[in-house]
């Protein structure tokens, strides 16, 4: 792929760098072409596709079921809230009601999910601006949120632990008391990355005023999540259009309306907060009750009633081999994932595959505002804001 | 979710505002989806963006959907958001097969620029008036458009010699 610039005549003396496949600070195979006079960037171009994998093809030729699996390798951060994204929208294909224990049970895990991705950009932002120290306390703690996935889904990262109509199987004994020791540990942790950079005055220097972007070029250039809080923008799908039971927890939307690094950094750290604060909720209030749907054509049955009432066998022999049929029409469900905006669009004839899948991918927008970002700035800002978007090209690219 | 008698307060409006430009509205699972000529795109989504009370100054999402081998073949779809009240509204646009042709929507939302490279990568749907036009995932001496129903999932395998 040759993504260039031209030349302006009369600027000769200009250099074009390409930055980027293989580069540290640009998160995975992003390429940037960047023009320069001296150091400060004049224009810039991204170059994207080189984590290309056909996903939205691949759906076309799996049944839905089988399609929850190619949800997890889109964000590799945040397999939980992807496989939530296209479940939530196959259910709403289906019109299928999820128990209330499978709903906060999502709740929970996602919200697990959103802090382990944000400590994950967390640490690799740091690395990027030269702060070592806080990419091993923040690889430190996600390990722990990785124990937990392992422990309820047997995967620290490719999970697809939630299934159409609920969750694959109920969570095992002891879980909620390994989430416990997350919630005691992580409010001080937290407070530890904050005194490591907050008023760390190289971390100020670099993160304060760079990167500006304002509210309007945010929403017009289609940014979501806390790239658009972080330009005062009170935008959360999970408060205007909740979804999986969100309108029961309390929660703050943190803003900031400065619009620069500095500002999604502490969107993001606010939100690790909330997120605990609804975990906490989660738990405290967790329903009991199945996990799974009362759909028998939809969702798998049980182990033992597969091997003991023929009629789950014949159910989980039809699901396994032919999958179930939706009824026609389409459906676009919007979950808020730790990047943004993750829309689920998904076309159906009736048939047991979908005859269209689309995934809107919220850093595939958040991208576009990078441009804007960093021209008239200097490189060493350039990687200030990649980080500070928190791009993940695998599902930039799918 | 956006209820029925709201959502289609928009397509109210828009009947309103241009009687020729709105070819059909469909009500699904509570989501609203506006059929509109395709050479009247342009006015509707900046009436769209711009009328108080509508204000859909987001927008979420753009692709396609081939229905080969069906005719009109192609349907643009648009997803929008308004940011005030939190309803969502599908714009589709009708496309016919062969060189298929839109008015890009760049002017209206900058943010439209990468997904419209996308749908002519992966689609090869032109987009009129766009900056930046080119193959953005697909490498871009890349022959066909993978999304298209008549290329085969596998891909156009070539044998070794």
């Amino acid at each position: 792929m040759a993504v260039t610039l031209e030349k302006i005549p009369g600027h000769e003396e200009r250099v074009i760098l390409s930055m980027g496949p293989q580069h540290p600070s640009t998160h995975g195979v992003l390429r940037l072409v960047l023009e320069l006079d001296g150091e400060t960037v004049i224009r810039s171009n991204y170059d994207i596709g080189y984590l290309h994998t056909g996903f939205e093809k691949s759906f076309e030729d799996k049944t839905y079921s089988q399609g929850i699996t190619l949800t997890d390798r889109m964000d590799y951060l945040a397999p939980l809230s992807n496989n939530l994204g296209f479940c939530l929208a196959v259910e709403k294909l289906l019109a299928l009601e999820i128990p209330p224990r499978a709903q906060w049970i999502r709740v929970l895990l996602t919200e697990l999910t959103r802090i382990g991705s944000h400590l994950v950009w967390l640490g690799t932002h740091a690395i990027d601006i030269g702060a070592m120290t806080v990419f091993l306390y923040c690889f430190r703690e996600r390990e722990d949120l990785l124990h937990i996935f392992e422990l309820v889904s047997g995967q620290r990262m490719m999970t697809s632990y939630f299934r159409i109509g609920g969750l694959a199987l109920e969570p095992p004994l002891g879980w909620l008391k390994k989430i416990e020791d997350v919630l005691k540990k992580f409010p001080s942790r937290i407070d530890e990355y904050e005194g490591l950079l907050t008023r760390n005055p190289i971390w100020l220097r670099r993160t304060k005023g760079i990167g500006v972007i304002s509210k309007e070029d945010a929403v017009a250039l289609s940014v979501s999540g806390p790239s658009l809080r972080g330009s005062g923008v009170k935008w959360d799908v999970r408060k205007s259009e909740p979804y999986s039971s969100y309108e029961k927890f309390d929660f703050n939307v943190p803003t900031r309306p400065e619009g620069d690094v500095f500002a999604r950094y502490q969107v993001r750290l606010d939100e690790m907060r909330e997120s605990l604060k609804i975990v906490r909720q989660a738990m405290d209030g967790l329903p009991e009750g199945p996990v799974r749907a009362n759909a028998p054509h939809i969702v798998l049955p049980d182990r033992e009633a597969m091997k003991t009432s023929i009629e789950s066998l014949i159910y989980h022999f039809k699901i396994v081999t032919e999958g179930f049929h939706p009824p026609i029409g389409e459906v676009y469900q919007t979950i808020e994932s730790p990047r943004g905006e993750l829309g689920v669009y998904i076309v159906s004839d009736g048939s047991p595959k979908p005859f269209r899948c689309h995934v809107r991918a919220p850093s595939f927008g958040n991208l576009q505002a990078l441009s804007k970002m960093i021209e008239g700035r200097l490189i060493a800002d350039v990687v200030a804001c990649i980080g500070s978007i928190d791009v993940v090209l695998g599902e930039i690219d799918r | 979710m956006p209820s029925e008698v709201e959502s289609n307060a928009a397509a109210e409006r828009l009947k309103a505002f241009d009687p020729d430009a709105v070819e059909g509205v469909q009500v699904f699972r509570g989501e609203t989806t506006i059929f509109i000529r395709s050479d009247h795109l342009l006015r509707v989504c900046e009436f769209l963006r711009d009328e108080p009370g509508l204000s859909y100054k987001y927008l979420s999402d753009v692709t396609a959907v081939d229905h080969y081998p069906r005719d009109p073949r192609f349907e643009m779809v648009y997803h929008l958001a308004s940011l005030n009240n939190g309803l969502r509204l599908r714009l589709k646009v009708k496309l016919a097969g062969d060189h298929p042709q839109l008015d890009s929507m760049v002017p209206i939302w900058p943010g439209a620029q990468a997904f419209e490279c996308e749908v002519y990568d992966l689609f090869g749907i032109q987009f009129d008036g766009h900056p930046d036009l080119r193959r953005l995932l697909m490498p871009e001496d890349w022959e066909g458009h993978p999304l298209r129903k008549d290329y085969p999932v596998q891909g156009n395998i070539t044998r070794w010699p």
